[in-house]
């Protein structure tokens, strides 16, 4: 993409908000409208402006395709292991009271790192499918290139 | 460009209505990442459409079934806006009442999400990340297979030029 001035000075201001923002939709769901998918979402749409910007391979070194990979599985897997948790401290699965002594504040450590777990899914699988719609691109032109 | 436009006036609506959750989702899910996955999906296919000769009588007739289907469906429907629809009368009154004592959680959404309906949401997780993978097989795939495709692209710019 050419170089745009306003572009990357805008984009610049944006992204750390986005990010921010989606960090406190993250992190403050259980108080305000939000929480994993859409913290999620938002992080993922930072990154892919980044990408607009400065071009997929500078995106990937912020990010490498195998940190990608295991994230997304890493998120889900967290999101067992707490409900795993439950089962081995006393309760039944996805069960959060028996984490703390207080039931509230078990109830609110369970439901923050289970959307944390989420929101990482969630994040690293819609950045999965934009970077392999824009690989498939890059491909397709170099079979198309070598014919 | 539409379907953008369509979701940011849904997502504005939900806003309206008090469902931030929701709205949130439109705005970033609807006006956000499918625009850009359209965009990058034309990037990828034949610029000009394969013209179809000639209509598909059996897929119009399954077309016309589930649609008639459908609305007849549809006329069983609780009457919108009666206090007695289930949605009013079952487990949703026991989660606005009890929500804050059971967790102390003030977002009722994020509680029955996270906490009440925990199984549902990881179940969500594990579609997402199905998802993922599904894309990944299909578009990993090496391009030199799909000969057919490449010719038919080289096709439609001599038939353009």
């Amino acid at each position: 993409m050419k170089r745009s001035t306003i572009l990357v000075v805008v984009a610049r201001f944006l992204i750390p908000l986005i990010m921010l923002f989606a960090l406190y939709v993250q992190f403050h769901g259980e108080y305000s409208p939000g929480g994993g998918f859409q913290a999620g979402v938002l992080f993922a749409a930072a990154w892919i402006l980044f990408v607009f910007i400065y071009g997929l391979e500078t995106g990937l070194r912020v990010i490498p395709t195998r940190v990608i990979y295991a994230l997304a599985s890493l998120g889900v897997l967290l999101y067992a292991f707490i409900g795993l948790l439950g089962v081995v401290m006393g309760g039944r699965f996805l069960d959060f009271y028996p984490l703390l002594e207080s039931p509230h504040a078990a109830q609110q450590a369970g439901i923050i790192l289970v959307e944390f777990g989420v929101g990482v899914t969630v994040a690293t699988v819609v950045m999965l499918i934009f970077l392999m719609f824009a690989q498939r691109r890059a491909m397709t032109d170099a079979a198309e290139r070598s014919e | 460009m539409l379907f953008a436009i369509y979701s940011l006036t849904i997502a504005a609506l939900f806003a309206v209505l008090d469902a931030g959750d929701v709205a949130l989702t439109e705005a970033a899910v609807g006006a956000g990442i499918s625009t850009i996955l359209i965009l990058a999906v034309l990037a990828l296919v034949p610029r000009h459409e394969k013209r179809a000769f000639g209509h598909n009588i059996p897929a119009l007739i399954v077309v016309l079934i589930t649609g008639a289907a459908l609305v007849y469906a549809s006329f069983d429907l609780p009457i919108f806006g009666d206090p007695n629809n289930p949605v009013h009368t079952q487990v949703g009154q026991y989660y606005t009442q009890n929500t804050y004592g059971d967790m102390g959680v003030p977002n009722m959404v994020a509680a029955v999400l996270a906490s009440y309906r925990s199984i549902d949401t990881m179940g969500e997780a594990v579609v997402i990340l199905t998802a993922g993978i599904g894309v990944f097989a299909l578009l990993s795939a090496p391009v030199r297979r799909r000969r057919e495709s490449a010719t038919d692209r080289t096709s439609d710019k001599d038939s353009a030029t």
